[in-house]
Formats: structure tokens, C-alpha cells, sequence
């Protein structure tokens, strides 16, 4: 019986530590979070950046993103959903962050799309059909290309634009900010500069919420 | 002359008892001490470090059940996952620290298992920690197995 509790208590003690070892780790990396991320403010968003929503909207949600990504995919809804529910009051800023194989052919597509004003479309044709052009997490572009024709994007003009080094300059540019700002997953996603922290839909509905009503 | 053999056999299953104990909290240590590294601070782990796992995660029930009751014959079940484990140790050791060109590593480009990406106090990695509690664990068996044997 003495044997028993002496384990008992090992259990308990070595999974107290863990889960204590695990409470600071996660407070110590939100407060270094939230440092970088005030510290970087200026680069959270740049003029070139697809964006939706009113422009004098309270609340500002900065999203990297990753087309292949499926969790962006799985966001999107939400996203749409919430600008429904608080109408005029948030802006939506998407940053590209292509972080599987072959997205970064993909990014420039949707760049390429946004200059001919067709960046939100693209995009969730992009979504709606990733099943088709991601195999094992890695984008095909070709196939990307192909399911383009069924959209109304000029193929000939975007196939002549991601060559230029202006959009490759952007996207350049969205993976510099995100290091600076240390977004190494995605989605990431920032409610008027302060990171999301708690990931999930309910932590970000909770972020923009508060950020909402303490903004009115 | 009885009485001092009496003791004897009195103390020798608990001194035994303890040892299992301690090769139980050994693994028990490294397998939350893993989880942290890859589950908290999201460390990947390695090919060579997923091996090193396979073999440490089970120790912890072989060694639970070991203890209730004390079962002389968990030597021989612990010891030879305990071997395999210290091997797969000391080959990653001797990746990482260069002996082992990285033409024969067994890793993917993205995820080297040459690369430390930890050190404690600038000195102590994982995969030597790996090795310290395998060692041990294999020593703490074979004392257990000398003294349950008389």
C-alpha cells in the first residue's frame, strides 16, 4: 500500500511540474508575442495588401495566410461570418505567407488576380477547390492554373504578371514582415496589432469582440 | 548468524523495488520531458528522436507493472527495448556531433537530425540526455538483477 501512494505521488508530482513547466513556457511566449508584435506595429500591414471592408472600421483583422493551408481554408467562413454580424466595423487585411511547396507560385497568382481587382474571388476559388490542386500538402500550380479557366480572371495578363518582379517583390516583402513579426504558422492573424494569442475560432471571435466594444 | 541473513532477505525485494522505481521515474521524466519539447515548446522531433521515443514510452508501463508486484522478470523484458534505445542514442550522437558523414543520415533536409536545436546551459542536448537516461536505466537493471538474484 505505501508502495502504491509513493508512485501515486510521483504521478501527481511529475504531472504537476509539467503541466506548471507548461503554464509558464505558454505566458513567457504571449508576453514575448505581444512585445514583437507592439514593437513591429509599422509592418503589420503595407498599402499594396488585399483588403475588405470599410476603411475607417474600428477593428482591424491581419491575416497571413497560406492558400494551401487548410486551416486558412477552415477560417474563412468565420471571417465572413463575422463581418456579416458587425457590419462596417471590421476590415479585413490578408498577408501572404506560402509556407508549403509550391504556394509561393500560388501567392503570385492571387497577386496577379488582386491587380486585376479580382483578389477575393480568386481566393475563395482557391479555397472552394484545394482538394484539387494540393496533393499531400503540396500545391500544384499547374493544376491551380487549370482550375482558373473556369473563373473570370484574365489567364493571358496573370500569366504575364507573376513574372514581373514587382509581385515577387510583395510577396518578398509579406515573408520578411511575417518574421519580423513571428508568425511562423498559419493562419496568424493579429485584431488592431495584438496577436492571437489561445488558437481557435473561439479565441478569435473573443479577440474581436472585445476589441469591438471597447472601440465603441 | 540467522538473524543478520533474516534482515537480509527483508531488505533485498525492497532495495530491488526502489531500483525499478527509479528506472520507472527515469522514463517517466524523459517521456513528459519529450512531450514537452515537442508538444509545449514545438520542437520537431527527428527520425533518430522518434526511434529514441518508440523505445523510452514503453518503459514507463513495463516498469509500472513491473513495480505491483515487484516481478524479478522485468529485467528481462525492460532490458532489451532498453538496449535498442541506447543504441538509437548513441547513433544520433554520433551524427550530431560529426562521426557519422551526413551522407549516411537516415534524415530529410528538412528536419536534420544533426542540428541542435537545444541546448541547456550550452551544453546539454537532447539526444545526451537520451543517452544519460538509457544508461542509467540499463545499469539500474543489471544491479537489479544482481541483487534479486542471490
Amino acid at each position: 500500500m505505501k508502495k502504491l501512494s509513493v508512485v501515486a505521488v510521483a504521478i501527481i508530482l511529475l504531472l504537476s511540474i509539467f503541466a506548471a513547466a507548461t503554464y509558464f513556457y505558454n505566458s513567457q511566449k504571449a508576453d514575448d508575442a505581444n512585445a514583437k508584435a507592439e514593437k513591429n506595429n509599422s509592418v503589420l500591414e503595407r498599402d499594396y495588401s488585399p483588403t475588405l471592408g470599410d476603411k475607417n472600421a474600428k477593428v482591424t483583422i491581419v491575416e497571413f495566410f497560406d492558400p494551401a493551408c487548410g486551416t486558412c481554408k477552415a477560417f474563412s467562413p468565420l471571417l465572413k461570418e463575422l463581418m456579416e454580424v458587425y457590419p462596417g466595423k471590421i476590415r479585413l487585411v490578408l498577408r501572404y505567407l506560402p509556407l508549403h511547396q509550391g504556394s509561393d507560385e500560388v501567392v503570385k497568382i492571387l497577386e496577379a488576380a488582386h491587380q486585376q481587382d479580382k483578389f477575393w474571388e480568386i481566393l475563395s476559388a482557391a479555397y472552394e477547390t484545394q482538394q484539387g490542386w494540393t496533393k499531400h500538402h503540396v500545391a500544384q500550380p499547374d493544376e491551380f492554373w487549370r482550375m482558373l479557366a473556369y473563373t473570370n480572371l484574365d489567364i493571358e495578363k496573370a500569366k504575364q504578371d507573376v513574372k514581373t518582379p514587382a509581385i515577387a517583390q510583395r510577396i518578398q516583402q509579406d515573408l520578411a514582415d511575417a518574421k519580423t513579426m513571428g508568425v511562423t504558422k498559419t493562419p496568424g492573424f493579429f485584431v488592431n496589432g495584438k496577436p492571437l494569442i489561445r488558437f481557435g475560432y473561439q479565441p478569435l471571435i473573443d479577440l474581436v469582440e472585445a476589441e469591438i466594444s471597447s472601440n465603441e | 548468524m540467522n538473524e543478520p541473513q533474516h534482515t537480509q532477505l527483508r531488505i533485498a525485494p525492497d532495495s530491488g523495488w526502489i531500483l525499478i522505481f527509479i528506472c520507472w521515474l527515469l522514463a517517466t521524466v524523459g517521456t513528459l520531458g519529450s512531450l514537452f519539447f515537442s508538444e509545449v515548446m514545438g520542437l520537431k522531433p527527428c527520425v533518430l528522436c522518434w526511434y529514441q521515443r518508440i523505445f523510452m514510452y514503453p518503459l514507463v508501463v513495463i516498469f509500472l507493472v513491473g513495480l505491483f508486484p515487484l516481478d524479478r522478470s522485468v529485467f528481462r523484458y525492460a532490458l532489451p527495448v532498453a538496449l535498442i534505445g541506447w543504441c538509437f542514442a548513441i547513433y544520433h550522437y554520433l551524427v550530431y556531433s560529426g562521426y557519422i558523414p551526413e551522407d549516411l543520415q537516415p534524415c530529410s533536409e528538412e528536419l536534420s537530425c544533426a542540428e541542435i536545436n537545444l541546448e541547456l546551459f550550452g551544453l546539454i542536448t537532447i539526444p545526451m540526455m537520451s543517452i544519460l537516461s538509457y544508461t542509467a536505466i540499463i545499469v539500474l537493471l543489471f544491479m537489479f538483477r544482481r541483487r534479486t538474484q542471490s
